[in-house]
């Protein structure tokens, strides 16, 4: 085996050697797993260019790509309107809520909160409340309030589901921050907002900024609520609206697949700009 | 023997829900200055900490609030909405046990349960247990062009909505579909169906959908977590001679603990709580072959009218997440 290894002049990576299959068995796994993650994408793609009402094969490039089908499942799902609403609904979660999960985090993390711990404990047990096991409650409390078909059914009680995760998220940030800079401040005679606001705040921008990421997704993706809360899908988000498009469409393998692809783009795009971002706020995120 | 990640990174070890607040990281919390006792000053000065105390309390108000109105609250209305008969609109009537007892005798309600229960070798153990075997016979990843494009395209499935997710692999199980058309070119024509209205295979047909929502995810979280174990472990073993099993076992494994722990609840909470995909390609069918608590909680409120029912159930899956994703929290505590 060693032999072998430097009859193969194996490169030498972080100090140990790698036999040149492990390298192949490696970039082969590797392969695998992508084309496992693409290859229904792909599909997806190909049919999107076949004629309408046609029944494409799953996956071959068409001798004549209907790009015109792109166009008409602009108009059909009325995306249009539908990322506007998207934006909007984002608009009115992400920015609220995540000034309310900082603040509150801060306060559990570094000053005394009377009932701190009851406050903090009754937060993490909303981590793993299922969506849809407050649906019913919520839809007749949305109802009462006057709000079902507005934007604002669906931003109001996103904001109080999402909160858990933001509290929990921003005060394990600032456990992790230096108590000693606090005390100089306060030392200094600083009030406990000019203490946050000058050394806490411009120091927890890059937890911010992951979580506005990963509240963005959360609110892009949702589809349960605009689904049950609004009832025209014009005012949903992308998400409940490719859910309405596929239930018209359904049948038209090539309208369907074409407004689909169409629908997730700018999540696509959003996610391979910030890629790298994404990527490690979404790993951060899941280690926490 | 035993290997251990050289250094334990404490932030992890603190953060893991639903544990409860950790007494030793609230003490360091800085209180203002300790006031001397007895002297005026002191007394004085302990007087606005103390008042300090409450305007803290202005801080976690607003968040505490939101969260009350929209996830306390209807909690508790949902616990008085399963005790009561009623349809949304008219007179509720008081029903006794009846919600809870039927989610136990029915059998469309008992087999949602088993199939959220089926989901979780789906969601859970295939990405986990693929995902742990690809990281560690991938190991590392040297920085590169290829290490950016697989994280990125590893990334895709678990960045998309999951209507998405359900949209694609409705075409691909189609009768023209992709895996027919796999099936065809290999000579398995035979086994070409409708999968997703096919009594056997739905199910397991849905449940490859999850596979591929959560596979890239596991594989490119557990690659990140055997990065940070320190290679000289490795030497270590092998100089002991330990094999590659033994090494997988000695070093990967509890390097890992973490990164496992992660993967496990995501993805069983996933599992338990699915909705968006089930009701984008099945909508619970056929029949009940693919009914999942989400589906049926929707389908009960807002199709039938049953509201104590749908609430009853929803309580249920409430607790039965905690009551799973509670010991896999604890198998995650360090210490």
């Amino acid at each position: 085996m060693t032999q072998l290894a430097t009859a193969l002049k194996a490169p030498v990576i972080g100090g140990r050697r790698i036999v040149r299959g492990d390298r192949i068995t490696r970039t082969v796994l590797l392969v695998l797993l992508m084309l496992f993650a693409i290859v229904p994408l792909l599909s997806m793609f190909t049919a999107a260019l076949a004629p309408q009402g046609s029944n494409p094969p799953g996956l071959s490039w068409p001798a004549h790509p209907h790009w015109g089908n792109f166009a008409d499942a602009w108009t059909a799902a009325n995306l249009l309107a539908l990322f506007r609403s998207s934006v909007l609904i984002v608009l009115g979660v992400v920015p609220a809520t995540v000034a309310m999960a900082t603040a509150a985090g801060y306060g559990l993390a570094q000053l005394r909160v009377p009932g701190g711990k009851i406050i903090y404990g009754l937060l993490l047990a909303g981590l793993t409340i299922p969506y849809e096991s407050l649906i019913t409650p919520l839809y007749y409390d949305i109802q009462s309030l006057g709000l079902l078909g507005s934007r604002l059914a669906v931003v109001l009680p996103l904001i109080g589901l999402l909160m858990p995760f933001g509290v929990f998220w921003m005060r394990a940030h600032f456990v992790n921050a230096e108590t000693a800079l606090t005390e100089a401040g306060q030392l200094d005679g600083a009030s406990t907002w000019q203490v946050f606001r000058r050394i806490h705040l411009p120091l927890a921008k890059p937890a911010i900024s992951a979580l506005m990421i990963l509240f963005f997704l959360a609110t892009w993706n949702q589809y349960l609520l605009p689904l049950v809360l609004i009832g025209d899908p014009a005012k949903r988000t992308v998400a409940g609206g490719l859910g309405a498009f596929q239930g018209q469409y359904g049948t038209n393998t090539a309208l369907l697949c074409a407004g689909a692809l169409l629908i997730i783009a700018p999540s696509l795009l959003v996610f391979l700009v910030f890629q790298r971002n994404f990527v490690k706020a979404i790993l951060q995120g899941a280690i926490r | 023997m035993s290997y251990s990640r050289t250094a334990p990174r404490s932030d992890t070890a603190t953060g893991t829900p639903p544990a409860p607040s950790d007494p030793a990281l609230r003490g360091v919390a800085p209180v203002g200055p300790v006031p001397g006792r007895g002297s005026s000053a002191g007394r004085l000065r302990a007087r606005r900490v103390r008042s300090r105390q409450w305007g803290a309390l202005l801080w976690v108000a607003p968040a505490f609030l939101c969260y009350a109105a929209f996830v306390l609250y209807p909690l508790g209305q949902s616990i008085q909405y399963s005790f009561y008969n009623w349809d949304g609109i008219g007179i509720a009537t008081p029903a006794g046990l009846a919600n809870w007892q039927a989610i136990f005798t029915q059998p469309e309600l008992l087999s949602a349960i088993t199939h959220a229960f089926e989901l979780i070798v789906f969601y859970t153990l295939f990405p986990v247990g693929a995902g742990l075997a690809a990281a560690s016979l991938i190991r590392e990843l040297k920085p590169g062009p290829l290490s950016t494009i697989s994280r990125t395209i590893l990334f895709i499935p678990q960045v998309l909505p999951l209507v998405a997710a359900g949209v694609a692999w409705t075409w691909l199980y189609s009768p023209n579909g992709l895996v027919n058309q796999i099936l065809r070119a290999t000579g398995l024509g035979g086994a070409t169906r409708a999968w997703l209205g096919d009594f056997t295979f739905a199910l397991p047909a849905v449940g490859v959908i999850g596979v591929w929502v959560m596979l890239g995810f596991c594989t490119v979280l557990l690659l990140s977590g055997i990065g940070k174990i320190d290679p000289a472990l490795y030497e270590a073993a092998g100089l002991d001679g330990a094999g590659r099993l033994w090494q997988f076992r000695a070093v990967t494994l509890p390097g890992l603990r973490q990164e496992l722990v992660v993967c496990t609840t995501f993805t069983v909470v996933a599992a338990l709580a699915s909705f968006d995909v089930i009701q984008v390609s099945t909508q619970g069918g056929p029949g009940y072959q693919t009914m999942v608590p989400g589906v049926e909680i929707y389908r009960l409120t807002f199709l039938d009218q049953r509201i104590g029912q749908a609430s009853a159930l929803a309580i249920f899956l409430t607790v039965l997440v905690l009551l799973v994703v509670w010991p896999i929290q604890r198998l995650g505590r360090t210490d």
